[in-house]
């Protein structure tokens, strides 16, 4: 017999969301276990990274005085690449570089540690080196999870699965459907050690500001993206990939990053730095169409683990997804605990707060985007469109006179194997998709 | 785009060779294991050997999974990223047998 301990809930994955859901829980005077597999939170998650820290707000005031902050981001770029070209839309605004702040570089290891050290101030219990192998489950609903030490099982009022993209304690639960690959993407990323005055003097920022770059057309034959974001003495640049296509063959993950590493654009941001680390880690791409039941008998899922990561193109946004979800299943626990309902019907007003929060209205909203960001033209045409407009608009032809954007624009559509009523159609869509 | 294996050799951009590649075994020395004795992913390459698609090989961005001249697939568990493609593409029921390193082993991340 393995001797089994009792808490309020137990939160399993000490990621953002799981972090967040544990803070809201203790918060309000619960006894919660908040259970990580790695030997400290943050161990086992890498990003980006960009932490869009404004979700804090509801949980730690002032939080960008204790945050550890790599560089608060007050350049912002979205890169559109060819083999031999880029144009880049370059938005800088130093507010971004002052309280309130909008988003800041940040390792997860330092960052997922703070945050689930904050929720041990409130009271949770942290236990790290712990893998959760199973729900236990008595007549139909979750009643606490099995875990790999020897002193056994925790039972708990309510689970809380906030154990990222691969969550098996969703899938076990059922509340997932078909797992397909086609729905998601994996990240790999090298950090490049480079001396700080370097890095600002590349990227042209001072102080503890940086820059984050969002780049398409970096591929080749595999649908994705790619992202370059500066830290105070690194700089991260890495790719997202489609599943099925780099299963698919043709090229790996690290050929297809040392490629980007030696595009005319980057190449002279990155060069001479060493590979302080290289990193993995899968995301769920497809967003709201992708997304398991969010709630079961004892059970709520949140962050990564319900597909909660938003994967737009321009937007990359998964840690303040996870924190709104998280926060919004502990306050949900709780109220559940206190009417002494925790089934499933109990439990439902999780999924009434995520949809009158940013969570799942962003979502909902954005619902077509991902699968817009991954389609053909996204991802083959509007590239090097772009970049041959730009081109042929900067481009002097003297003697010959200039040809006239009209022209221009009519020229490189045919030229690139599109219809004009095509592309009204696609910007159509586009604009449906984001507004 | 230009690029030459990730073996050693100089990647050549359009503008020349900027920088060397550095090699798969350096890349991978730069991330931490802390490996546990028991595999926490196991293949069964007698399946692989029916397979036709072989995604597990491009697609495993830490490149554990080599073909054999015969047909198999050789697989080593220790240098894992726990990221789950491998699982997620292969297609034939009961090749990957996939879980989680005991609590406390297997990758550590710091600056990512
Ligand atoms: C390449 C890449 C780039 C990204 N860029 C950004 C970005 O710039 N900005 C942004 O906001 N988001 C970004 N994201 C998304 C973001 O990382 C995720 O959405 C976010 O980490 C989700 O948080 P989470 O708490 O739900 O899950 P996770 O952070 O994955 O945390 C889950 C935790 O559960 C633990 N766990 C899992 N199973 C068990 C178990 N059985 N027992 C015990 N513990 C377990 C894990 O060890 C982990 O600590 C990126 C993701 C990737 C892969
Ligand atoms: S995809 Fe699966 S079955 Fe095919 S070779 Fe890889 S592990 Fe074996
Ligand atoms: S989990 Fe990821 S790193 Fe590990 S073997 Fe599978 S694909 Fe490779």
């Amino acid at each position: 017999m393995t001797e089994t301990t009792e808490f309020d809930a137990v939160v399993v994955g000490a990621g953002p969301a799981g972090a967040a859901a544990a803070f809201e829980l203790a918060r309000a005077g619960r006894s919660v276990a908040l259970v990580e597999r790695g030997p400290f939170p943050g161990s086992k998650n890498m990003y980006g990274g960009v932490v869009y820290g404004r979700i804090l707000d509801t949980l730690i005031p002032r939080w960008w005085e204790e945050m550890p902050v790599q560089r608060w981001v007050t350049r912002r770029q979205t890169m559109l690449m060819t083999g031999h070209q880029a144009l880049t839309i370059d938005y800088r605004t130093d507010t971004w570089g002052r309280p309130p702040y909008n988003g800041a570089t940040a390792y997860r290891p330092d960052f997922d540690s703070w945050l689930a050290d904050k929720a041990v101030q409130q009271g949770a219990t942290l236990l790290c080196s712990t893998t959760v192998t199973g729900l236990l489950v008595e007549g139909g609903r979750t009643v606490g999870v099995r875990t790999d030490r020897p002193d056994g099982d925790l039972r708990a009022g309510v689970v809380i699965a906030a154990d990222g993209v691969n969550s098996f304690l969703a899938k076990e639960a059922g509340l997932y459907g078909e797992v397909s690959a086609d729905n998601y993407t994996v990240g790999v990323k090298e950090t490049i050690a480079l001396p700080r005055e370097v890095i600002d003097e590349r990227f042209a920022v001072r102080g503890d500001h940086g820059v984050d770059i969002e780049i398409i057309g970096c591929t080749g034959e595999v649908p994705g993206g790619g992202f370059l974001y500066t830290n105070a003495d690194t700089v991260a640049v890495g790719l997202v990939l489609s599943l099925p296509a780099l299963a698919a063959g043709g090229s790996r993950p690290e050929e297809l990053l040392a490629a980007l590493k030696a595009h005319p654009a980057v190449a002279p941001l990155v060069e001479g730095g060493e590979v302080k680390e290289y990193s993995a880690h899968v995301i769920p791409e497809a967003g709201y169409d992708m997304m398991p039941e969010l709630v079961g008998d004892g059970l709520l899922v949140a962050g990564d683990a319900a597909a909660m990561c938003l994967a737009a193109g321009v937007w990359l946004e998964g840690v303040n997804f996870a924190i709104g979800s998280g926060a919004a299943a502990g306050r949900a626990a709780h109220a559940a605990l206190r009417s002494g309902d925790t089934t499933a019907a109990g439990l439902a007003g999780y999924r009434t707060r995520l949809e009158s929060s940013f969570v799942l209205a962003d979502h909902r909203k954005l619902r077509e985007a991902p699968h817009l960001v991954m389609g053909d033209l996204a991802q083959r045409q509007l590239p090097g469109l772009a970049c041959d407009v730009a081109e042929a608009v900067f481009q002097v032809t003297n003697p010959d006179p200039k040809p006239g954007l009209v022209r221009i624009a009519r020229k490189q559509i045919a030229r690139h194997g599109l219809k004009l009523p095509t592309v009204a159609r696609e910007t159509i869509r586009a604009l449906r998709a984001y507004g | 785009m230009t690029a030459r294996g990730a073996q050693g050799n100089e990647v050549v951009g359009p503008l020349g060779p900027t920088y060397p590649a550095i090699s798969f075994e350096t890349r991978m020395d730069s991330v931490e294991f802390r490996v546990h004795e028991r595999p926490h992913i196991v293949v069964d390459d007698t399946i692989c050997r029916d397979c036709s698609v072989r995604g597990c090989i491009t697609a495993c961005p830490a490149n554990l999974f080599i073909p054999t001249s015969d047909g198999g697939i050789l697989f080593n568990y220790e240098q894992c990223f726990e990221c789950g493609t491998c699982y997620l593409v292969c297609n034939e029921e009961g090749a990957i047998s996939w879980s989680y390193p005991e609590g406390g082993h297997g990758v550590v991340f710091h600056s990512s």
